[in-house]
């Protein structure tokens, strides 16, 4: 066995072991040098970016890939699965690759930006650690696991939020969020323990198998309810959104990044219990959770952009327009759900080709909005970092001393009100066409959402950075070249996104749609595959 | 009956926890409320892994294989107890931070401005 | 927090030994009775906190430094990791035991019914780290917290 195969067998547990190592040996490293601690966090993360298109080329290739803890030999005995299981498929590698660039960026981006704080070994452990449960909850094929990465992304989250203690603010939203995250996991937690004490398995792929067998017992149902209230509402969407302006409001810009990923890692458990653990019997109730997961979405659009047009903070006003993209999301998988959760069997992904479609947009939609809100959040930083100040009544011409700054934010700006050429036309072209012909009111509040973000952004292009020149920020001068390379890298993808989108939708995006609707490649190994 | 009052106890402990969160302004109090909203959750996994007359699941000392209560429930609430101790410093170090900035407690008073 | 009364001192001094060996006893015999890494390290780490609350926190800081607490916590879950790396290059799979069944410490497979505490692997080796990590990390936790409301009495 050469070394590359041995690398990519082991690449799932490494992608998870790798930060955490980095995490650990930070503070150690911390006393030897401190810029050394720096430059050793970004090569962590490199390392496990590595790592993750590793896994991305073979699983797009040859299909999932699954990885046992402590063992080689078979765990499947007596029809029960013994040991846990990291279980990979397009969807969770596609995550994992949004995951990995929010990571990477903002650890490039807290070089110069963390500079002056003290305490950075830990906020540094913090944010490897923070990484680890992202990529945790995507790569892991166990319940439970996905319960224990789940909370080890919400401690180090919001011990990440309230790191700038010195701010009242900054601290009671971490507060908030700490509260709301652990009602959300212990909910999660209750409703795994309902599925446990039926099935006797943690292992989502036994779960989707015994679910299918048993059909959709009564505490199913209350287990589904759980999950989908607990992960909506650490997932960000209204009504449960009230956490999310605070907390990425208040966070520190790199860290209003990463808390993207975070976010969608949540997201991302809703559709697998949903369209995976569920696969089998979704279609059986009467109502269908589609059309729920289609008004959630409608009310976290419309919600997101009423409160985003009156907020006089910066980066609070970027938390509620992140919470409108989120909506998004919910609108497009919930509008494909609706026919793959259709007891009707006239009505298939067949018989509705628009289906596919909302899903396709809908998680195409997933990393444009990690992309294009964070390079909100990342410009946010930057005029924070060179003014001291986040108040849109106070702020304003920084055009004339930030030009490069000035050019990120317009590209934000129009790739997140969904203007060609940049990525969010493709995705949201995809979400309306969908969508319209689910019913025609799904995307005439899209379209209105997105035209309201236009203005709302075109309003802080205004206050920001153009008019008058201010003679307070006459010194004011561009941010630091590692600042100003995260944010390039970002912009680069979104420019390269925007000019080639049927190249990322074929070869990342459909896939991953393929693996989400389709859980019998998720169940295969099951079966003797493996 | 008997074997019905873990898990009304369980219901109990969720309500209790959930009243505590969602009616008292103390911060603490929502901490205190948090811990037994858990504590629920734990005694129902727990509760989960029992089987009638059992003992604990020790390999060693019980050589004629008497019933044994699942281990992997047991395994599954120490961890769950492990992530509790780790929510319950966090929040409580962040209500410590929240108390000096604003010398209260109270949820009416916090979302001020800076010092 | 200042320190209590002579008496308070005493019983204090006389119990955390007990209470330590106690807690190392839990750590050591995770492998084959109730308890292991965590277990122990909360109870030497509440012995520690006994002794913070009698002898007062401004006594446990001459002796101890947050600073080599969090080292030591870390140096805790590197242990932890390390074992599962190793796994990884020996046994073939992340945290795959690879020292059971072989001639070396806790390699050992255990007789049905025979407590043996050269068993297990690299289970006794994981609670050592986790319950260095525990003892480390707890009583950082307790310290900085008795410090931090100690500032707002003054």
């Amino acid at each position: 066995m050469n070394i590359v195969d041995m690398l990519l067998t082991h690449a799932p547990a490494l992608t998870i072991a790798i930060p955490l190592l980095g995490a650990f040996l930070t503070p150690l490293i911390s006393r030897v040098s401190e810029k050394g601690r720096n430059i050793f966090a970004i090569i962590i993360v490199g390392i496990t970016a590595l790592f993750v298109f590793l896994m991305a080329s073979e699983i797009l290739a040859n299909g999932p890939m699954t990885y046992v803890f402590g063992s080689t030999a078979a765990t499947v005995q007596q029809s029960t699965v013994i040991r846990i299981l990291f279980e990979v498929d397009a969807l969770s590698i596609f995550m994992a690759i949004i995951g990995i660039i929010l990571s990477f960026v903002a650890v490039v981006y807290s070089y110069a930006f963390m500079e002056k704080n003290t305490g950075l070994d830990k906020y540094y452990t913090l944010l490897l650690l923070m990484t680890t449960g992202m990529l945790g909850m995507m790569l892991t094929g166990d319940m439970f696991n996905f319960f224990v990465f789940l909370e080890i992304t919400s401690i180090a989250s919001a011990a990440l939020v309230a790191f700038w203690t010195n701010k009242a603010k900054a601290v009671e939203a971490g507060f908030k969020y700490i509260v709301i995250s652990t009602i959300g996991a212990l909910f999660v937690l209750f409703a795994i323990a309902l599925l446990y004490g039926q099935y006797d398995a943690l292992n989502m792929a036994k779960i989707a198998q015994s679910l299918g067998i048993s059909g959709f017992t009564f505490i199913d149902k209350i287990a589904l309810v759980l999950f989908i209230a607990a992960l909506a509402m650490k997932g960000g969407l209204a009504p449960m959104h009230m956490w999310l302006p605070d907390a990425y409001g208040q966070a520190p810009a790199s860290i209003s990044l990463l808390l993207i990923g975070a976010t969608q890692a949540s997201l991302y458990g809703l559709f697998r219990i949903v369209f995976t653990v569920y696969g089998e019997v979704i279609s059986l109730p009467a109502i269908s959770i589609g059309w729920i997961l289609v008004l959630l979405g409608l009310i976290t659009m419309l919600i997101g952009v009423i409160m985003a047009i009156i907020q006089t903070d910066f980066k609070r006003l970027i938390g509620y327009g992140a919470v409108a993209e989120l909506g998004y999301m919910a609108l497009a998988v919930g509008t494909g759900l609706t026919i793959v959760a259709n007891a009707d069997p006239n009505i298939t992904l067949q018989t509705a080709p628009f289906a596919m479609k909302a899903i396709t947009g809908g998680l195409f939609h997933v990393i444009n909005d990690a992309l294009d809100i964070g390079l909100l959040f990342l410009v946010a930083g930057a005029v924070y970092y060179a003014t001291k100040e986040t108040s849109l009544n106070k702020l304003g011409g920084l055009a004339r001393n930030m030009k490069y700054t000035t050019i990120f934010f317009i590209i934000g700006l129009l790739a997140v009100s969904g203007l060609p050429p940049f990525n969010g036309f493709a995705s949201k072209l995809l979400i309306y066409e969908s969508t319209y012909q689910l019913n025609p009111i799904l995307s005439i509040v899209a379209i209105l959402s997105s035209i309201l973000l236009l203005a709302i952004f075109v309003k802080v292009l205004h206050s920001v950075f153009l008019g008058p020149a201010l003679p307070k920020y006459e010194t004011v001068r561009e941010v630091p070249k590692s600042m100003l390379l995260a944010m390039a890298v970002i912009a680069g993808i979104i420019i390269v996104f925007g000019l080639f989108p049927q190249v990322i939708v074929t070869n990342l995006v459909e896939p991953a749609a393929n693996a989400l609707v389709n859980n019998s490649g998720y169940l295969q190994w099951l079966t003797g595959g493996f | 009956m008997i074997a019905n009052i873990p898990y009304l106890t369980v219901a109990g402990l969720i309500i209790i926890g959930l009243y505590t969160l969602l009616f008292k302004k103390n911060l603490i109090k929502m901490v205190i409320g948090i811990t037994i909203l858990q504590s629920g959750v734990n005694l129902f996994l727990i509760t989960l892994g029992y089987r009638m007359g059992s003992v604990a699941p020790i390999f060693t000392g019980n050589a004629d294989n008497p019933v044994m209560s699942y281990p992997v429930p047991q395994a599954l609430t120490l961890t769950s107890i492990v992530i509790g101790v780790a929510v319950l410093a966090l929040m409580l170090s962040l209500v410590i931070h929240i108390y000096r900035h604003h010398g209260s407690l109270h949820v009416s008073k916090l979302g001020g401005d800076d010092q | 927090m200042k320190g209590m009364s002579t008496i308070v001192k005493t019983i204090a001094n006389i119990g955390f030994p007990i209470i330590t060996i106690y807690g190392l006893y839990v750590i050591a015999h995770g492998h084959l009775t109730p308890g292991g890494g965590f277990q122990g390290g909360a109870i030497v780490a509440s012995g520690l906190a006994l002794l913070a609350v009698a002898h007062g926190t401004s006594w446990v800081e001459s002796k101890v430094k947050e600073h080599d607490l969090s080292m030591l916590e870390s140096l805790g879950a590197l242990g932890f990791i390390g074992l599962a790396f190793l796994g990884l290059l020996m046994g073939g799979a992340f945290f795959s035991n690879f020292l059971v069944d072989t001639s070396m410490l806790f390699g050992a497979i255990p007789v049905d019914g025979a407590a043996n505490i050269n068993t297990g692997g690299t289970l006794p080796l994981m609670n050592f780290a986790v319950g260095l990590k525990v003892i480390a990390g707890l009583f950082a936790i307790v310290l900085v917290m008795a410090i931090a409301t100690n500032k707002e009495e003054d």
